[in-house]
């Protein structure tokens, strides 16, 4: 590992560093930039990393190519993701054993495989990444640079820029010129509520204080959602130079990191860059000669969703039960250790590098009216191409969905889109023109939260949405406030009920009411927004509520007590593939005569759906009243499940 | 014994005795440990001068924490709401009839321990699973046992 290990005592010793690192690298050298993020990996994306460093040593060709292990590219539905820089050329789904023709005809002879190229639904093979749809739509303005660093490697990140904006903020500007140009620059924080991070910090160094924190959550506690992983992970100086320029802004020497543990990387990677920078005079005292002194810690988090809200992270940051506790006082006055305390998400950092150095008023010719600048996406669920998208504020739900996202996999019908995690809502079909910004998407009754874009086909039962956020919740809460405690539990169990086909007439206007009480009594923004899902779905899918309740009926084919497996006879052609799949032997026929379920030993695991041959699909989801009418027994939930 | 005190102290000793450290210390007791037990968290909470019911207080109230010891092999089911919405629920079913233990719990025989995860940052393979180590995705039940059957 080349790492810089000189002291840089000024601005100007920062710049020829620059310049050396710069010159040291032929711009046109081949790099292999090889993502290692999370979903990558999953896929071995490491071996492949390893397998190109061999094959190239067998050609001879190790010190002219560059293998970069990257964080994520972002087309995580097709990974391992492998681009080959300068030109882009972008191999996916790779293999281990795909590095020796990978070298050899595109390093080697300068050609291209085809075989590893996207292919598009209509057959045709993109090389170059830029072109491929899924990237060609997006504005990739903060995530964008993860193809070109490897987090362990301090130079990637210097040649791209990085620490300018810390010597422009620290040498050229005051703290508070820093501050109006983040304000001047529309800059609203990625964590969820969407508070303008330069009023932030103009309040929280306002407080007379002999010493301010400044704070990055990275607690990432929306299931289901992972830019901040991929940011943290890829790109781990971005966040800490926007967290050096915090604290500079609001007169702190003391920055902390608050990283949940599930993420061993990317504590690996900012633990690593914290060294780096230790190294090299960039933390510590006296930074650059501008008397400017600053360190940062790293707390790790150690799973409760509740500890990502602000009083409560900093609860657990002084070692206590993470906990929120009411906001009379607000955290910029008194937070952590009782002083004042300035929190931002880890997006929201990662920008201020970009808005100190190109200036606030290129960055506010991005979005719209409210929402300046781009936001990264998690666009996962049952859209085609999943994976962390950047898009200006102010895209269409439509463009995102459909342009990027390439529609719903296995020709489904779109229904709906979940945004905001377990504080945000669903916007249906209708909507999709939606412009996504943090005003549209909270007049839709839903809301930006961390960037979650769960993407719902016909085959989704919105009820069981609601449900599911609430049961997560339910586990969540910290259980201090009655509202939130007791309100979450109500609203499960009459959910459960009606997933199971147990609703009572009433139970709608019972929900409504609980949620009501909640959102004006709870007492942080956990109880005060869990509502949201099941009032969205409430007001976007109301008959499916209905159906479940007064006929009995999960029109989407997902609440268990609802549904009934059985077999076409006519469709049926014996191919015995469900009776030997099936985990309880409940399905029996002879070799190629129909097959017929036995309702009362089938467990619902929907095996066999999915492995009845799509050309035949005999295995058929049947209504509780049309399976009774079959002799099927009634099922009832196990009670306290 | 005496061996598990001398890394509970050596862990306290690498955090400067620092009571603000105090989940960072059971994060690593746990790390090493894979549990918590009570002669582990009384030591810590003499050395660290914290009452025992503070210490109780933070290990029951973080998901990470296990207070029995956890199996040999791990299982771990994403529910995260990519998984959910591709039937993450059905798959937590099909591994726990497999290790025959319910969520959030260890076989009598310490052999598997199965649980449930929020996200783990690859919902593009959803509905997605950690057998060991091991990604599994949308596994079928009948891959599931025979991993289940390859850990000793
Ligand atoms: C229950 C709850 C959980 C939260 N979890 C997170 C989280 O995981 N990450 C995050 O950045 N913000 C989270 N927030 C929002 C934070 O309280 C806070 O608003 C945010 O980190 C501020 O940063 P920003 O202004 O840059 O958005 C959560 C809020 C609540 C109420
Ligand atoms: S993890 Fe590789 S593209 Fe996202
Ligand atoms: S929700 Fe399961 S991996 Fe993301």
């Amino acid at each position: 590992m080349s790492e810089v290990a000189i002291r840089i005592n000024t601005p100007e010793e920062l710049e020829s560093l620059r310049d050396k690192v710069i010159s040291a690298r032929d711009p046109d050298a081949t790099v292999v930039s090889v993502c290692t993020g999370p979903g990558c990996l999953a896929y071995k994306s490491h071996l492949v990393a390893e397998n190109i460093e061999a094959e190239l040593e067998k050609h001879g060709l190790a010190d002219k190519v560059r293998v970069s292990r990257t964080g994520c590219h972002g087309f995580c539905e097709r990974g391992p993701s492998v681009v080959i820089l300068p030109r882009q050329t972008c191999y996916l789904r790779v293999k281990p054993e795909d590095a020796e023709e990978i070298v050899k005809t595109t390093l080697v002879e300068g050609g291209v495989v085809e075989r590893l190229l996207y292919e598009g639904s209509d057959g045709v093979k993109i090389e170059l990444e830029q072109e491929i749809p899924f990237y060609k739509h997006q504005d990739k303005v903060v995530f964008g640079v993860n193809k070109y660093i490897d987090p362990m490697q301090m130079d990637d990140y210097l040649a791209g820029g990085g620490y300018r904006a810390l010597a422009k903020a620290l040498t050229k500007m005051t703290p508070k010129e820093v501050t109006e140009e983040v304000t001047k620059s529309g800059l609203r924080g990625r964590g969820g509520a969407g508070f303008p991070t330069g009023r932030k910090w103009d309040a929280t160094s306002r407080v007379e204080a002999d010493q301010r924190y400044v704070i990055v959550n990275a607690d990432e506690g929306d299931p289901g959602a992972y830019m901040d992983r991929g940011i943290l992970e890829g790109n781990p100086h971005s966040v800490i130079e926007g967290l050096m320029i915090a604290g500079y802004a609001v007169g702190s020497t003391e920055g902390y990191i608050y990283v949940r543990q599930e993420y061993p990387l990317a504590i690996d990677h900012v633990l690593y860059a914290i060294d780096v920078l230790r190294g090299m005079g960039l933390l510590g005292e006296n930074i650059l000669g501008s008397g400017f002194d600053f360190d940062i810690k790293v707390h790790k988090g150690a799973g409760a969703f509740v500890s990502g809200e602000s009083s409560a992270l900093m609860s657990a940051i002084e070692g206590r039960v993470g906990e929120p506790r009411p906001k009379y006082i607000r955290t910029s006055v008194s937070g952590l250790r009782g002083k004042p305390s300035s929190l931002n998400n880890v997006e929201t950092m990662a920008n201020v590098p970009l808005i100190i150095d190109r200036g606030a008023d290129w960055y506010a010719a991005m979005g719209t009216e409210g929402s300046k600048g781009t936001k990264i996406f998690s666009l996962v669920g049952k859209v085609l191409n999943t994976g962390l998208v950047e898009v200006p504020m102010g895209t269409t739900l439509k463009q995102i969905v459909f342009d990027i996202g390439g529609g719903m996999r296995g020709g489904k019908k779109f229904k709906g889109v979940q945004t905001g995690g377990p504080s945000g809502g669903v916007i249906p079909e209708a909507q999709l023109d939606l412009p996504v910004d943090f005003d549209q998407l909270a007049s839709a009754g839903s809301m930006m939260g961390s960037g979650g874009m769960i993407i719902m086909d016909e085959d989704t039962c919105m009820v069981d949405v609601a449900r599911y956020f609430l049961d997560f919740l339910a586990d969540e809460s910290c259980g201090k406030c009655v509202p939130c405690r007791e309100g979450i539990r109500q609203l499960v169990v009459v959910l459960k009920r009606i997933t199971a086909g147990e609703g009572r007439e009433g139970d709608i206007a019972l929900v409504e009411d609980i949620a009501e009480m909640m959102k004006d009594s709870a007492l942080c923004g956990l109880g005060q927004s869990a509502p949201n899902p099941v009032l969205s779905t409430l007001k976007y899918f109301r008959d499916e509520y209905i159906a479940h309740i007064e006929e009995e009926r999960c029109p989407a084919g997902v609440c268990k007590p609802l549904i009934a497996y059985w077999i076409d006879p006519d469709k049926c052609i014996g191919c015995q593939k469900c009776a030997k799949e099936c985990p309880v032997d409940a399905i029996s026929g002879e070799k190629k005569e129909p097959h017929t379920i036995d309702m009362e030993k089938c467990t619902k695991c929907d095996t066999c759906f999915r492995v009845c041959p799509t050309k035949v699909q005999a295995v058929t989801k049947i209504t509780r009243a049309e399976a009774e009418k079959l002799g099927a027994p009634r099922q009832v939930e196990e009670a306290g499940a | 014994m005496l061996e598990t005190m001398g890394k509970v102290e050596e862990i306290i000793a690498l955090n400067d005795n620092d009571k603000e450290r105090l989940i960072q210390i059971l994060l690593e007791l746990q790390k090493e440990f894979r549990w918590l037990s009570r002669e582990v968290l009384e030591r810590v909470g003499k050395k660290l001068d914290v009452p025992i019911n503070h210490i109780y207080s933070l290990v029951t109230f973080y998901s990470h924490f296990s207070l029995v010891p956890k199996g040999r092999h791990v299982m771990s089911v994403c529910v995260g709401t990519a998984c959910h919405v591709r039937g993450a629920e059905r798959l937590l079913d099909s591994v726990a009839s497999a290790v025959k233990c319910k969520p959030g719990c260890t076989t009598s025989d310490e052999k598997f321990s199965l649980d449930t995860v929020n996200c783990l940052g690859a919902c593009a393979l959803g509905p997605v699973m950690v057998a060991d180590g091991e990604y599994m995705s949308n596994p079928t039940p009948d891959e599931i046992s025979r991993k289940v059957e390859s850990c000793e």
